[in-house]
């Protein structure tokens, strides 16, 4: 197998989402499978072409899936756990069982009643001591049993301890965060999917919100929200046959930083998975930084996009505060981001709705946010203790 | 009263640093064959993957590495407690651990800031490792 490559193996021919919300009214499975069977449709598939599933961040079993699609012979079945960086990385996985004829057609997805079923900042309030059993806020035993006992409960807390390092070590200030915020809020306004449409932000708006972990304020933390969304892979071959023009996976990586378990005794706290998962992706793709269009970068809170974009290699390291600013990562700008708002301000469905986003803008569907002419698109994920994962998506 | 905080579950790999706490000493793994100390506790070294380990008491005195501070309560049990500081402790010997600071207003803390270790037994069972500013006896 050396010198083979996954480079236009595959490709991403169906699309799906719910709306998003606060209260789907829905439940939890079947909600997936709205956003499921919208994805094969788009595909022009049938539910039982589908031989093979890949609930990311093991949002579901599976089986619950297969059973409800009507799947008569599924070949492939597998869960990624890598947090918000696993719908990213299970386009990895669908590409390789469709590029080695392991499966057909493998549907991806991801989605929660994330506001209404299980709300992270309610917690404190409605009294509920049954964080700890939670699996999405706990992924290991050892968070449990040396973190938590200190107050360490959610990612904000996880993270907000990288994000001041990185002010400390290059001056990376709050408002250079706020960028991110305001960028994505912008965008937003474009996107009628959008949970934030109709609500504009400007940077003091960002400014005067409340601190909810320092350095975090309340507009540095993504949306909580009700919602799924779901992709189709296929093989390159079989994609020239069907509905849509097909976006081509170039490149596709992950990684994991050292050690993957202790955010604290890493020697380098910024050479996070993504480090390691972009010059591969991009190796792969034979592209660059230059060559990307537009970028949906995981934004769980803003400054963690900050230091994507640095691992990225979109600028150097200690440099993506000043690079957020001026515009340009916005529409228009050199490297328009989250052109759908984001988990910041169109809907926290653990990532695969920047897939689907990725996938309007290089069919040319992305309506008032649509990039010109955009050819290449980049997606990244990150999830847990700073997973990462990135694709180049090409049209 | 009783304490209504998460507590850890003590295992078989993390025991003997929990009664090193209990017994108010600060004790990490140390490889036994090229000398790096770990944390969290763990089968295996991963520098050099040996085996061969020895629990060995450290300093307790080292420096804020980084630091958040918690405004908002994600558990029941620190509604009272907002705003806290949870801490990166980095110690002397080069090991890092996630903490608390007392005796320091949140605002007062800084990266850099020199600290050293007191035990706080919270239960019968369970002594937690904190921190406070150094030379601020009393």
């Amino acid at each position: 197998m050396e010198g083979s490559t996954l480079k236009d193996k595959a490709a991403i021919v169906g699309i799906g989402e719910t709306e998003y919300s606060k209260n789907s009214g829905m439940s939890h499975l079947a909600l997936l499978l709205q956003a499921a069977t919208r994805a094969i449709e788009d595909a022009g598939l049938s539910p039982k072409d589908i031989d093979g599933v890949i609930p990311a961040m093991g949002v579901i079993p599976f089986e619950d899936v297969a059973v409800n699609l009507g799947i008569e012979d599924l070949k492939y079945a597998v869960s990624i756990l890598m947090g918000g960086a696993s719908a990213v990385a299970s386009l990895q996985s669908a590409a390789m069982a469709v590029a080695f004829g392991i499966a057909t057609n493998v549907l991806c997805l991801t989605g929660w009643n994330g506001y209404s079923g299980m709300r992270a900042s309610a917690v404190g309030k409605a009294g509920d001591a049954s964080l700890t059993a939670t699996p999405v806020l706990s992924p290991l035993p050892k968070l449990r049993d040396f973190e938590m006992p200190y107050g360490v409960f959610v990612p904000a807390h996880w993270y907000a301890p990288l994000a001041m390092r990185h002010m400390h070590e290059y001056g990376t200030t709050s408002r250079q965060m706020g960028a991110v915020a305001v960028t994505c809020r912008k965008h937003a306004q474009l996107n009628e999917r959008a949970m934030m449409r109709g609500k504009p932000m400007t940077i003091e708006d960002h400014q005067n919100s409340r601190m909810i972990v320092t350095p975090f304020r309340l507009f540095d933390c993504c949306l909580e929200s009700d919602g799924a969304a779901a992709v189709v892979v296929t093989s390159a071959e079989r994609a020239k046959d069907m509905r849509h023009r097909p976006v081509y996976i170039m490149g596709v990586a992950e990684g994991h930083p050292v050690p993957v378990d202790h955010i604290a005794a890493r020697r380098d706290m910024f050479q996070i998975g993504l480090s390691y998962a972009a010059p591969r992706a991009f190796a792969m793709a034979g592209v660059t930084p230059k060559d990307i269009d537009v970028a949906e970068i995981y934004d769980c809170f803003t400054w963690v996009v900050i230091c994507q974009l640095e691992a990225l290699g979109f600028c150097k390291r200690g440099e993506g505060g000043p690079f957020v600013e001026s515009g340009r990562i916005e529409l228009g700008g050199e490297l328009p981001i989250n052109t759908h708002g984001g988990l910041l301000s169109q809907a926290h469905v653990l990532g695969m709705n920047h897939i689907v986003e990725a996938v309007r803008q290089l069919r040319g569907d992305a309506g008032a946010a649509q990039v010109k002419d955009a050819e290449i698109a980049l997606v990244t994920g990150w999830g847990d203790l700073g997973d990462g994962s990135v694709a180049i998506l090409r049209r | 009263m009783q304490y209504s905080k998460p507590l850890p579950v003590i295992t078989a790999e993390t025991r003997e640093f929990w009664q090193g706490c209990k017994r108010h000493e600060l004790v990490f793994q140390r490889c036994k064959d090229c000398g790096t100390y770990r944390h969290y506790p763990r089968p295996m070294c991963p520098s050099c993957g040996s085996w061969n380990v020895e629990w060995a008491k450290v300093s307790g005195k080292g420096k804020v590495y980084t630091y958040i501070i918690a405004h908002q309560p994600f558990h029941p049990a620190f509604v009272n407690d907002v705003p806290y500081a949870v801490v990166v402790v980095e110690l002397e010997e080069g090991v890092r651990l996630v903490s608390n600071i007392v005796d320091c207003k949140p605002e007062d803390i800084y990266i850099g800031m020199p600290v050293e270790v007191i035990f706080d037994d919270v239960t019968e069972e369970v002594t937690l490792p904190r921190f406070r500013p150094r030379g601020n006896q009393r």
